[in-house]
């Protein structure tokens, strides 16, 4: 019988308000008629043309307001002017949201710079896009392995056969230090010898000088900070200079440095492939050169190449050009892209399993939970006092406020929170962001000028400030000013508190899940670094060796370093013991299975090699001067000996490139590569070519000081023509752990700060609720409740919600630590202390935070509380 | 005084206030108007009528009681101004003038 709702509806909401009344009554009064007129179906219809035809400017124009309006300006000041006294009259409130907010900001802003950085690594290249490195896969006994290093001939091979493809095609040697030198100055630097394309591909920003510089055979191109350290600010271009004090160059331009946070950054100069080439003998030389993988190859590609059809087309580059014995291997040639060479750079039977790209994940991840965790606190702390505020909105409408006029001053009192908290967030970043380049090993700057950091930064200010301040912004402020002001208690309603809840929940899930984090990080690093590792770091020194006037004078050396006196052991090596650079496949042995290919390190010695480093022999002898025989001898480690299947190794032959070796002994495993990973089968041999490095095992009894002081004196007798430069192996060793010790160090900073900000919620919360009961605790403590029982009553809840987080952490954590445990060989156990003692640990400190106000409400008097009324 | 202002519809509701007064408000007069002329009259033509009247100075309104089929909603009543009664009879007058100069031969031809 009523006329049609939605006319009705739709009339209301376009009518002015004042007219609403008569309109409605006239139309509602005409239906009645016309229903007694005409019936209810035709009077349904003509109301809805009678509605229709009140739209119009007459109807719709809202009358203005009776009230003044003032200017905008004058109400912002008002509402800022509040909003200050509001923050300054809770000064610990205010306190506890802006640092918590601020803190967890400057970790968001730290991880997003980190992030920016790994981001837009290589970026600094213009063909940033096309550019790859030509890389290959190895089968080996099964396991596809992924090599860096190629063949020299590949280039030239992929040069004519695939030319179609490639803009350019760039051959190199692995970068490595070398000392440059002009006249009696020398610096050790690190560079690579490239074909001159090189400069083109890689966009170098010449400051002297062409790129066309390496197409000269006797050119180097410099780095624009060594040119300066080695001519100060002359003009170094067509000066001489010599590498490795045997090859002359002539310096024909200088380069922008690379930034930080490109592949090649560490390298300082280029020279001339050719130059390598005609200065190398063993390459020159050497009867097959498609066996050493020793080269580098980096690819352009054309315009419309992509990268996946020309590696599937050069896929058997190599294996067409093979002799059998080498094809065994089945060598899958493939274009890695340059934008996956920092973040992609692991693979494993083949496929690419990703690399740093985890850490970005991880750390981003992190960086949003924290920084939610602090909003989150922002929103509880601000919602929870905004129901202390349902007065000041009473009196404010009674007095004349319209709604809308408070909720700009809700959200304007938010927003000024939350850019205090940005503020101080800046602050923070700039304060921290030293430390943070040192434990992440990182150049990351602020990038004040790039608009889209600030957009970044106040588009987040601004949404968390919208979305804390919507709260009471439309709920409170939709009150009715008579109810609150008669005092009606407000009726939450039990279902009120639960969203407050779940964010402690969600909180400290985060915060425990972090905990148990860190500790199994810390944990594996300690498991690993336990390793029994073979050999005796404390104070073994490596001196690297360059050119070769040590080891023409290695007794005399020898001789004087012992002399001195600080020295007890001297050595000569191929390669330090904290690395492997030469491997072989040249190897055969009794029963040898004619299917395995074999890849074993070896290390070339001289004697003592052992005595120096301090490595066990668990089976046979040394080498030793006394046995001429000694220099076709090896020693193998007992994986080896297992890899191998030999009985009774001792007195074995095996070959190497068709020669016969005798074993001689055989030494406990010594930790060489990582020491996550299982000790490979490793050969040493005694070599009489000139090692890259000398070891030195000091006297521990003299201070290292003075014994390198000392030993510094010997080399540069003996070898002027290099920098004296030293490594302690420890040291070296510990740097193995470098980086899961980065992120154990960095997950444990977000930890703490993640219970950091979840406890400064808290302990707001706890001190809002101990508050808004005080009534309800005088009563209790007037009817005889004691301290104790008080105590419980408030700190129950909490704890009730932080036992929910660690039972909801415990899983999560637990899926996601063994899968990260599972990359390494060699890893630690969970064990369930850690997620006892994880969760005891968070349990204490809410217990610490809760408890402080707790009691302070719990002692207070009770007359003091029940007489404000 | 401009008589321009007043439009033909205004007219006709202006008198159809004068007429039902003091009883007169939307509904009523449109029913009025739907009875005598046998259009359809709708309420909001009314309605903008009135209020461009009272606009002008010819109508005063006030909110009358309500009723049940109104839904509770009070109605406003209108009543012609001391001015408005002025026009409507200035108009009246110049109508009968006219009217009074028609040839009677005529007035018989068309009826």
């Amino acid at each position: 019988m009523s006329p049609p709702r939605l006319a009705d509806r739709f009339l209301t909401w376009f009518c002015a308000p004042h007219l609403r009344e008569e309109v409605l009554g006239d139309l509602h009064e005409r239906y009645v008629l016309r229903v007694q007129q005409l019936g209810e179906a035709r009077a349904r219809r003509r109301y809805w043309r009678d509605v229709l035809a009140y739209v119009h400017p007459e109807f719709i124009r809202r009358k203005p307001s009776q009230f003044p309006s003032p200017t905008t300006t004058t109400m912002l000041r008002n509402y800022l002017k509040i909003a200050f006294r509001t923050l300054a009259k809770h000064k610990g409130y205010s306190a506890i949201n802006i640092v918590g907010l601020s803190v967890g900001m400057a970790v968001a802003l730290l991880i997003g710079l980190w992030l920016w950085d790994e981001l837009s690594f290589d970026q600094y290249h213009t063909h940033y896009n096309r550019i790859a490195q030509v890389k290959q896969h190895l089968v080996n006994n099964g396991e596809v392995q992924t090599w860096n290093t190629t063949p020299y001939p590949l280039a030239e091979e992929l040069r004519q056969h695939y030319g179609s493809d490639f803009k350019h095609v760039v051959l190199g040697r692995e970068e490595g230090d070398h000392i440059l030198s002009v006249g009696n100055e020398k610096f050790t630097q690190r560079g690579m010898y490239f074909e001159p394309q090189i400069t083109d591909m890689l966009s170098l920003k010449m400051v002297k000088g062409s790129r066309n510089g390496l197409k000269e055979p006797g050119s180097i191109l410099l780095a624009e900070s060594v040119a300066k350290a080695f001519f100060g600010d002359a003009d170094p271009i067509n000066k001489l200079m010599k590498i490795d004090n045997r090859m002359a160059v002539k310096v024909t331009g200088v380069y922008e440095d690379l930034p930080r946070n490109t592949t090649f950054h560490e390298i300082t100069f280029m020279a001339p492939w050719s130059l390598y080439y005609n200065n190398t003998e063993w390459v020159r030389n050497t009867p097959d050169p498609w066996r050493p993988n020793a080269f580098v190859i980096f690819a352009q590609l054309n315009e419309s190449a992509d990268f996946e059809t020309v590696s599937a087309k050069i896929k058997d580059a190599k294996l067409n050009r093979i002799s059998s014995e080498l094809a065994r291997k089945k060598p899958a040639i493939f274009l890695h892209p340059m934008s996956q060479w920092h973040l992609y750079s692991e693979f494993k039977n083949g496929v690419n399993v990703g690399g740093k790209i985890q850490y970005v994940w991880l750390f981003g991840i992190i960086g949003g939970f924290v920084l939610l965790l602090a909003c989150i606190n922002f929103m509880n702390l601000s919602t929870a006092r905004s129901e202390k505020r349902a007065k000041e909105v009473g009196i404010r409408k009674a007095v004349g406020s319209v709604r809308t006029q408070l909720i700009y001053q809700f959200f304007l009192e938010s927003l000024l929170v939350v850019f205090f908290s940005l503020i101080l967030a800046l602050f923070w970043v700039q304060l921290l962001l030293p430390a943070f380049n040192h434990v992440a090993d990182k150049e990351v700057r602020v990038l004040w000028s790039n608009p889209i950091f600030w957009s970044a930064c106040l588009g987040f200010s601004l949404l968390t400030g919208l979305v804390a301040g919507s709260y009471p912004a439309f709920y409170l402020s939709s009150f009715q000013p008579v109810k609150i002001l008669k005092g009606a208690r407000l009726q939450a309603g039990r279902w009120a508190t639960v969203p407050r809840k779940m964010l402690v929940v969600v909180q400290f899930t985060v915060s425990v899940t972090l905990i148990v984090g860190t500790i199994i990080v810390f944990r594996q690093i300690q498991f690993a670094q336990n390793r029994p590792i073979g050999y005796d770091t404390n104070g073994l020194v490596v001196v690297p060796t360059i050119s070769a006037d040590v080891h023409n004078h290695v007794d005399a050396v020898k001789r004087e370093l012992l002399q001195t006196g600080t020295v007890l052991n001297v050595a000569e090596a191929a390669t330090p013991p904290t690395e492997v650079w030469n491997s072989s496949s040249a190897f055969d042995w009794k029963d040898k299975d004619p299917t395995l290919s074999v890849d074993f390190p070896v290390v070339g010695a001289s004697y003592d090699y052992g005595k120096t480093i301090g490595w066990k022999l668990a089976e046979g002898r040394d080498f030793s001067r006394d046995f001429l025989t000694d220099s076709s001898a090896v020693i193998l480690n007992e994986a080896a000996v297992k890899f191998m299947g030999l009985r009774n190794p001792v007195g074995e032959t095996i070959r190497w490139y068709d020669q016969p070796y005798k074993v001689i002994g055989v030494v406990n495993d010594v930790v060489i590569n990582s020491p996550y990973e299982q000790v490979k089968p490793t050969i040493f041999h005694l070599s009489t070519e000139p090692g890259s490095t000398i070891l030195l095992k000091l006297n521990p009894h003299s201070s290292a000081g003075d014994a390198l002081e000392r030993i510094e004196t010997v080399f540069k007798k003996f070898n002027p023509s290099q920098p004296f430069d030293y490594t302690f192996v420890d040291e070296e060793f510990a740097r193995k752990f470098g980086n899961e010790q980065r992120i154990g160090t960095l997950a444990s900073f977000f930890a703490v700060l993640a219970i950091f900000i979840s406890c400064l919620g808290l302990f707001g919360l706890a001190s809002f609720i101990a508050e808004q009961r005080t009534k309800e605790i005088g009563v209790r403590k007037v009817l005889g409740a004691s301290v104790t029982s008080l105590w419980r009553l408030l700190s129950v809840d909490f704890i009730v919600l932080v036992i929910i987080s660690c039972v909801i952490a415990t899983p999560v954590a637990y899926y996601f630590l063994e899968e990260w445990l599972q990359k390494f060989t060699y890893h630690t156990s969970i064990s369930w202390w850690v997620f006892a003692a994880s969760s005891l640990g968070a349990l204490a400190i809410t217990l610490l935070t809760v408890s402080f106000q707790a009691i302070k409400a719990a002692l207070m008097n009770p007359v003091k509380s029940l007489r404000s009324e | 005084m401009r008589r321009s202002d007043l439009g033909e519809f205004e007219e006709v509701v202006l008198l159809a206030v004068a007429a039902l007064s003091p009883k007169a408000y939307s509904v009523m007069i449109a029913e009025e108007l739907e009875r005598e002329t046998g259009n359809s009259v709708s309420t909001g033509a009314v309605h903008a009528a009135l209020q461009r009247l009272e606009q002008k100075g010819y109508l005063t309104s006030q909110l009358g009681e309500a009723t049940a089929e109104r839904g509770g909603r009070r109605k406003r009543l209108f009543t012609v101004t001391a001015l408005g009664g002025r026009v409507l009879s200035d108009v009246r007058a110049v109508r009968n003038r006219l009217w009074d100069r028609i040839i009677p031969n005529i007035r018989l031809e068309w009826s």
